[in-house]
């Protein structure tokens, strides 16, 4: 049943109209509580929704704690065959801008080591990083359209970091997942010793869709 | 017909009631570019919101290696040329590995020209094109000029990830009420381009 007032349909078929509501849905929250390699974001799985649904979708990293390992980082990868493997071609470009806690070093410039050139690898948002109690990531993740079979995805994101310096780490990236197939999963993963599977103590990834 | 819970208006006359929770960032408009030359939105900026963005998804060129360029109105798109000053630097990485860049690249001084919206030449091949956002800052302030900021990403003529990082101000005390959007030549071949106002 639908619900309609003054000539304008509000509600139907079990949802707000268009034009109704707000542009930002919440589709899914996923908090680590305990030790992880990975956390990953499927089409069709556990509430998940990464199709054409949404023309823009954004992850959210909040507060992930790295494990205790030397110099983790935290990674993240793309799926088009609904998770069974993370190897989509990428280009991307990154760049960072820094600042030491005793002051000193502020610098701002390109950085090879988290970039790809048509590779499969996982991409870097932390490098490096602080294995403190108190030391965390944060970061986010634009995707667009990641269900289009005509073009390439692009992505944009920025992420902040406690570096084993310490210092901070501000970490800007985007680039495009080069491929016609549909992206339809995600995958963030811990790893340390830039590349080595670790894992991932505590933290909470919000992923939205933007109508 | 209305709708109350409780006592509270819930909606009525064809829309929610001001009091109800819907997001902080609503759906203005969306604009479907098909060999357009340009996509202008020129309602829907005023005071409503303090803020607005302009979503960019996959947006192409028709014409190979062109940039993305943008301008405001003051006289609801009767003429684009508000004078602006803006600077852009961009960061990019061939797909070969051949090469790498990061830097200041292209803005406006005190200029009625068209922004950019990339300062790199995006590729028109069907699976190319561009993929970002801009923020419009309190259009409507006749106090100060109108901020803006951005980022885009693209894929390139020369084939790459570049992303290009912009931030200005219209330098105008009227009110902005319009935007426009086109190639700096050559037609927009498609695209989706929308319009939020942020609560």
């Amino acid at each position: 049943m639908g619900l309609i007032s003054n000539g304008s349909t509000i509600f139907d078929a079990g949802a707000m109209a268009s034009g109704f509501g707000g542009s930002m849905v919440h589709i899914k929250t996923i908090t680590i509580s305990s030790a992880t390699d990975n956390v990953q974001f499927i089409h069709g799985s556990s509430g998940v929704v990464l199709d054409s649904t949404y023309k823009e979708y954004i992850f959210y990293l909040v507060d992930m704690h790295h494990n205790s390992n030397s110099e983790p980082e935290v990674t993240f990868n793309f799926s088009i065959d609904g998770g069974s493997n993370y190897n989509v071609t990428k280009t991307s470009t990154s760049f960072r801008a820094y600042h030491a806690e005793d002051g000193g070093g502020g610098a701002a410039g390109y950085y090879a080591p988290t970039d790809v050139a048509q590779g499969t690898g996982n991409i870097p948002l932390s490098f490096n990083a602080d294995g403190d109690n108190d030391s965390t990531m944060v970061a986010f993740l634009h995707l667009y359209d990641p269900s289009s079979t005509t073009f390439v995805k692009h992505f944009i994101g920025q992420a902040n970091e406690v570096h084993d310096l310490p210092r901070c780490n501000g970490n800007y990236f985007a680039g495009y997942c080069n491929t016609t197939s549909a992206v339809n999963a995600v995958k963030f993963n811990g790893q340390y010793g830039e590349g080595t599977n670790g894992n991932i103590d505590s933290g909470k990834i919000i992923l939205l869709g933007i109508n | 017909m209305g709708v109350i819970s409780n006592g509270t208006t819930l909606l009525d006359a064809g829309a929610l009631d001001s009091g109800v929770a819907t997001g902080a960032m609503t759906l203005l408009s969306t604009v479907t570019a098909s060999s357009s030359a340009t996509v202008s939105f020129t309602s829907g900026i005023n005071s409503t919101y303090k803020e607005y963005i302009f979503k960019f998804i996959n947006v192409l060129p028709a014409s190979d290696g062109v940039k993305l360029k943008f301008n405001l109105s003051i006289d609801g798109g009767s003429n684009y040329n508000v004078t602006k000053t803006a600077a852009n630097f961009y960061a990019g990485h061939l797909e070969n590995d051949s090469a790498t860049g990061f830097g200041y690249d292209g803005g406006l001084g005190q200029s009625t020209n068209d922004a950019f919206g990339t300062v790199g030449a995006i590729g028109s091949a069907a699976d190319e094109g561009c993929s970002g956002f801009l923020h419009l800052f309190d259009p409507s302030n006749t106090t100060f000029v109108k901020h803006f900021i951005s980022k885009v990403t693209i894929y390139g003529s020369n084939p790459q990830s570049q992303i290009t990082y912009g931030a200005g101000y219209a330098n105008t005390t009227s009110a902005v009420n319009a935007a426009r959007f086109n190639m700096e030549s050559g037609n927009i071949a498609s695209g989706t381009i929308k319009l939020y106002g942020v609560s």
